[in-house]
């Protein structure tokens, strides 16, 4: 479902004098379904930047990376659009929401834009909610004024709310007690059986030995950096 | 499935100096795209020309009607394009003023758009427009009060109200948030998003904030002295720019 081949990234900063760094040459992975792989590697060997390659994020700046079919690396905006809508979800570690909205609706948002019901749509956002233990006080309020925890809560809920066949996961049980941990275990070990292919990066060690079958070291695609 | 909007080419000058240069892309249904830029920078002209306030110098700007197919809006007729302005098209102003009638009832602002395209039964328009008044959360009981008696907050509701009761398929918005209390931004903000939603409308909106587009925009086109110098997916534009002016623009934005 994941095929990345030959995937490099160049930044030029123009401000700065026209500065390159190359932070990526040769990345290569794939994922099949049914499958979770974990990135690792250093902090700066360049994980995140990888998985906001696959999701689009930033520009590849030479290979492939196939994800359901869609080349993201050429892929026009909307099609990129769509991957995203239907196929590919993502729980990042950052929140970014329309403030005022409650929790419940962003959590809904994902099929809303599918064309689920309003109902149904807020039906499932909720017992989601209640399965990854975010207070139902809370629901009707907006998640900028949640904790760090909650907030990564409602982040995992989005993802998980519609059943997509490919998702990336950056930090998923970070800052969360034991028991949310479990339940975030569970939601993955369950996305795996129905046959989504995941690529995650975990700092927790435990966890990634738990539900990940492979690990790919993300050093290995490091250019030497010459003598600076 | 056609763009619902094909735009090649577009060019327009003021004399020497260039309004806007170069301009091409395609619109899909559904598709929000945001257009940035400093003061000067083409975004508005752009607009005027695309919306079909301003006639380009050059170019085409090529619109999937729902009848003929796709059609350039330059080889209208006028009476044709006042009425794609009426009902498949709608075009928010930055100031409300500019897109309201002050000596009208609110619940007139809105019924006066309907009657424009042929409904004529009083308790029909203005059930209408109670409906759609309370859809952009202005009370029942205001629909007799004059714009002028509303906040900015309030008229600019009104005056999405009073564009989108027709049912169009596009709308041009020209900083729709621009003026109005963070508060209120964010309120219009999430409006815009479900109504876009729900009505499968397509938009193309103008701002110098990026933050709002960040939010409403699926894809974002960035204007420089008039030309488009950065196009894509809004969140790569803004998260990974390739342009230099692009990446001034995105690293000065204060933090808060």
């Amino acid at each position: 479902m994941i095929e990345v081949e030959g995937l490099g990234k160049r930044f030029v900063l123009h401000n700065q004098g026209g500065t390159v760094i190359e932070v990526m040459a040769g990345a290569h992975l794939r994922v099949a379904c049914g499958e979770c792989v974990a990135l690792t590697g250093a902090s700066g060997a360049g994980k995140s930047t990888l998985m906001r390659m696959i999701h689009g994020n930033y520009r590849a700046t030479e290979g492939r990376i196939i994800v359901a079919g869609v080349d993201v690396a050429r892929a026009e905006p909307r099609e990129i659009i769509a991957l995203r809508r239907e196929r590919l979800g993502h729980v990042s570690q950052f929140l970014r929401v329309v403030p005022r909205v409650p929790a419940r609706e962003v959590v809904a948002e994902p099929l809303l834009a599918l064309g689920v019901g309003q109902g149904e749509a807020l039906a499932r956002a909720e017992a989601l909610m209640a399965r990854l233990n975010i207070p139902r006080a809370l629901w009707s309020l907006s998640p900028t004024t949640f904790s760090g925890g909650e907030q990564q809560r409602v982040n995992i809920a989005r993802g998980f709310v519609h059943a997509f066949p490919v998702l990336l996961l950056d930090e998923p049980t970070a800052s969360l007690d034991p028991g949310n941990r479990e339940v975030v275990l569970s939601l993955i070990g369950e996305a795996k059986a129905r046959g989504a292919a995941i690529l995650g990066i975990f700092h927790d060690a435990e966890a990634r030995a738990r539900v990940c079958d492979r690990e790919v070291d993300v050093g290995a695609f490091t250019p030497a950096r010459g003598a600076a | 499935m056609n763009p619902l909007l094909q735009v090649r080419d577009v060019a327009k000058s003021y004399g020497t100096r260039v309004g806007c240069a170069d301009v091409s892309f395609d619109l899909w249904p559904g598709e929000v795209m945001g257009i940035v830029g400093e003061s000067g920078s083409g975004k508005s002209t752009l607009l005027a020309c695309l919306a079909g306030q301003m006639a380009p110098d050059r170019g085409a700007v090529i619109y999937d009607t729902r009848d003929r197919g796709p059609v350039d809006t330059r080889a209208l007729s006028e009476p044709e394009r006042r009425m794609l302005m009426r009902t498949d098209w709608a075009l928010v102003h930055q100031t409300p003023r500019d897109g309201l009638r002050t000596g009208v009832s609110a619940g007139g602002n809105v019924g006066e758009r309907l009657m424009a395209v042929g409904a004529r039964h009083y308790g029909d328009i203005r059930a209408r427009a109670v409906d759609w008044l309370g859809r952009v959360e202005i009370a029942a009981d205001r629909v007799d009060d004059p714009p002028s008696a509303f906040s900015g907050g309030m008229q600019q509701r009104l005056q999405i109200a009073r564009n989108l009761v027709t049912g169009p398929r596009l709308v041009f918005m020209d900083e729709p948030t621009g003026g109005l209390d963070v508060s209120v931004q964010a309120r219009l903000l999430d409006l815009l998003r479900g109504l876009v939603r729900e009505m499968g409308l397509s938009a193309v909106i103008v701002t110098h904030d990026l933050a709002v587009v960040r939010l409403l925009a699926d894809r974002l086109m960035v204007m420089k002295g008039g030309r488009v110098v950065e196009a894509g997916l809004t969140d790569q534009v803004l998260d990974d720019p390739q342009h230099g002016y692009t990446q001034l623009l995105v690293s000065s934005v204060l933090q808060v």
